[in-house]
């Protein structure tokens, strides 16, 4: 058990200071990147978009989404990134995953001040429920990821070009999420696209914690059902193909 | 021989199948799809191990020689539990060490400091056990003056130093080396040398695969002759080694 804690930290650690390492702006890029789309959309689409504060709308949506698309466009490299330990050392790879995840998950709460300033500025109240819901929002949110990363990082061992699949459909999700539009907008004949989108009801449980109006408890229990299924459905993934790993890399 | 057992393998096979069937891409597959599953049914299997069976003993030295692809990396994947035989069963007693490949599993970017934490923990220490370990490790690899630079600004004779010096300091029972003493310099070569004949009065089992019979001769206890996936010859050092040299003669 210490072990495992000690390998998660050391991998944790390890991504942390490479990370830092490699481009000097490190978490700011992390902040940065949400933030200058937000501006992007704000400016193009206030016009059309009837949303009352609608920079607090996007932040609300596009902070979480960053920690989504970093993790999904990032997995393609979890297992392939680490081509010679999975040839010569027996290890659960599954912490690779694991310890990206977390990673990310770190410096989405690192970016969560910046997104408590537009709270602040919009005049929004923080509640005490917060207390609990944003942890719960994270860790649903990490499941969920986990799930998704293990699928990814395994299927890109067998499939080497799937990275750019992986992009293209996390820019597809991007818009079939209510992030820079709001849910009602959709015409009610297309609303199941968003029960059917794991996504859509996290980023529906952020905009009512951050943009306000409360988290509905449909859209929270579909995301933690979702959550489940994709963990299911990638840790079946991963261990159906996990021997093979040092064949193929 | 009445030792126990560390390593046994039992009929062990390993079957690749040659050109994964999506290496080409998922564009590739999709395009010619016809074609593609056509290639994926007529797969020609490779028998990279062929019912291989022999059990190295706590304390002994085994060493594998034999010409590229007989088979001999396929067998220290298999003991070091990356690979999963297609036959056969395999069976190892305590803590494996592998030796790793140059470089292979550190970070370029990290400190070796840095790395011989990452590395002695991903090789299955505790950070405690690495911690108390380290001044030790920097000690053998004789790499003191350069051991809080970033590893890419290693030579990789430095690299391979501290990769020796974290696998030995593992207290490892059983010691898988794979070609990597090559790299090193005469000198530190002979201190790896040095170090694991200490190893094996200390009862530490250590599987060698090696190019170089002079030092497969010097070190084994006994060794073992592949040939494309086969067992040719096991057990005296100087009788394999005769074997694997009239087959290359011969070729």
């Amino acid at each position: 058990m210490i072990y495992y804690r000690d390998l998660l930290l050391v991998l944790l650690s390890k991504e942390f200071k490479v990370r830092y390492k490699s481009t000097f702006m490190g978490y700011a890029w992390s902040v940065l990147h949400p933030l200058m789309l937000a501006m992007i959309f704000s400016v193009f689409f206030r016009m059309f978009m009837r949303v009352p504060d609608y920079t607090l709308y996007l932040i609300a949506g596009l902070f979480p989404w960053q920690w989504i698309a970093n993790t999904c466009t990032g997995a393609t490299g979890y297992f392939l990134g680490n081509a010679g330990l999975i040839k010569k050392v027996r290890f659960h790879r599954s912490m690779l995953v694991l310890s990206s995840v977390f990673n990310d998950s770190i410096h989405f709460v690192c970016s969560l001040p910046v997104v408590l300033g537009f709270v602040w500025y919009y005049e929004r109240t923080p509640q005490w429920s917060w207390l609990w819901l944003v942890p719960a929002l994270i860790a649903v949110q990490a499941v969920m990821l986990v799930g998704v990363g293990l699928a990814i990082a395994t299927c890109n061992l067998f499939f080497r070009d799937l990275e750019r699949l992986t992009s293209l459909v996390v820019q597809m999700l991007f818009y079939l999420t209510p992030i820079v539009y709001q849910p009602d907008m959709l015409p009610p004949s297309y609303h199941w696209v968003l029960y059917a989108n794991p996504f859509a009801n996290l980023i529906l449980c952020w905009h009512g914690v951050f943009y306000g109006g409360g988290v509905e408890l449909l859209h929270l229990a579909a995301a933690a059902g979702w959550a489940i299924v994709l963990a299911a459905v990638g840790a079946g993934i991963y261990r159906a193909k996990v021997w093979r790993f040092a064949e193929i890399v | 021989m009445s030792r126990e057992v560390a390593i046994r393998l039992q009929g062990v096979s390993k079957r690749y199948y040659l050109g994964t069937p999506v290496g080409d891409g998922l564009k590739h597959l999709l395009l010619h799809l016809p074609s593609q599953i056509k290639a994926i049914r007529q797969r020609k299997p490779f028998d990279a191990l062929v019912d291989i069976s022999f059990d190295v003993h706590r304390g002994e030295c085994l060493s594998l020689i034999g010409r590229n692809g007989a088979g001999k990396s396929t067998t220290l994947g298999m003991i070091a539990g990356v690979l999963k035989p297609s036959a056969g069963t395999l069976e190892t007693h305590g803590r494996i060490s592998p030796l790793l490949e140059l470089g292979a599993g550190f970070n370029q970017q990290l400190t070796g400091r840095e790395n011989i934490m990452l590395n002695g923990v991903m090789l299955g220490l505790t950070r405690r056990e690495v911690r108390e370990r380290t001044a030790e490790i920097i000690a053998f690899s004789e790499l003191e003056d350069f051991i809080d630079a970033p590893l890419r600004t290693y030579s990789s004779g430095m690299i391979v130093r501290l990769g020796f010096s974290v696998a030995v300091h593992l207290d490892p029972d059983i010691l898988l080396v794979d070609e990597v003493l090559a790299v090193g310099d005469a000198r530190f070569r002979q201190k790896c040398l040095e170090r694991m004949k200490q190893f094996r009065s200390r009862g530490t089992t250590m599987v060698f695969v090696s190019h170089d019979v002079g030092t497969v001769a010097k070190i084994s206890d006994r060794v073992a002759f592949l040939e494309s996936g086969r067992l040719v010859e096991i057990g005296d050092p100087a009788k394999a080694i005769e074997a694997y040299q009239g087959r290359l003669r011969a070729a």
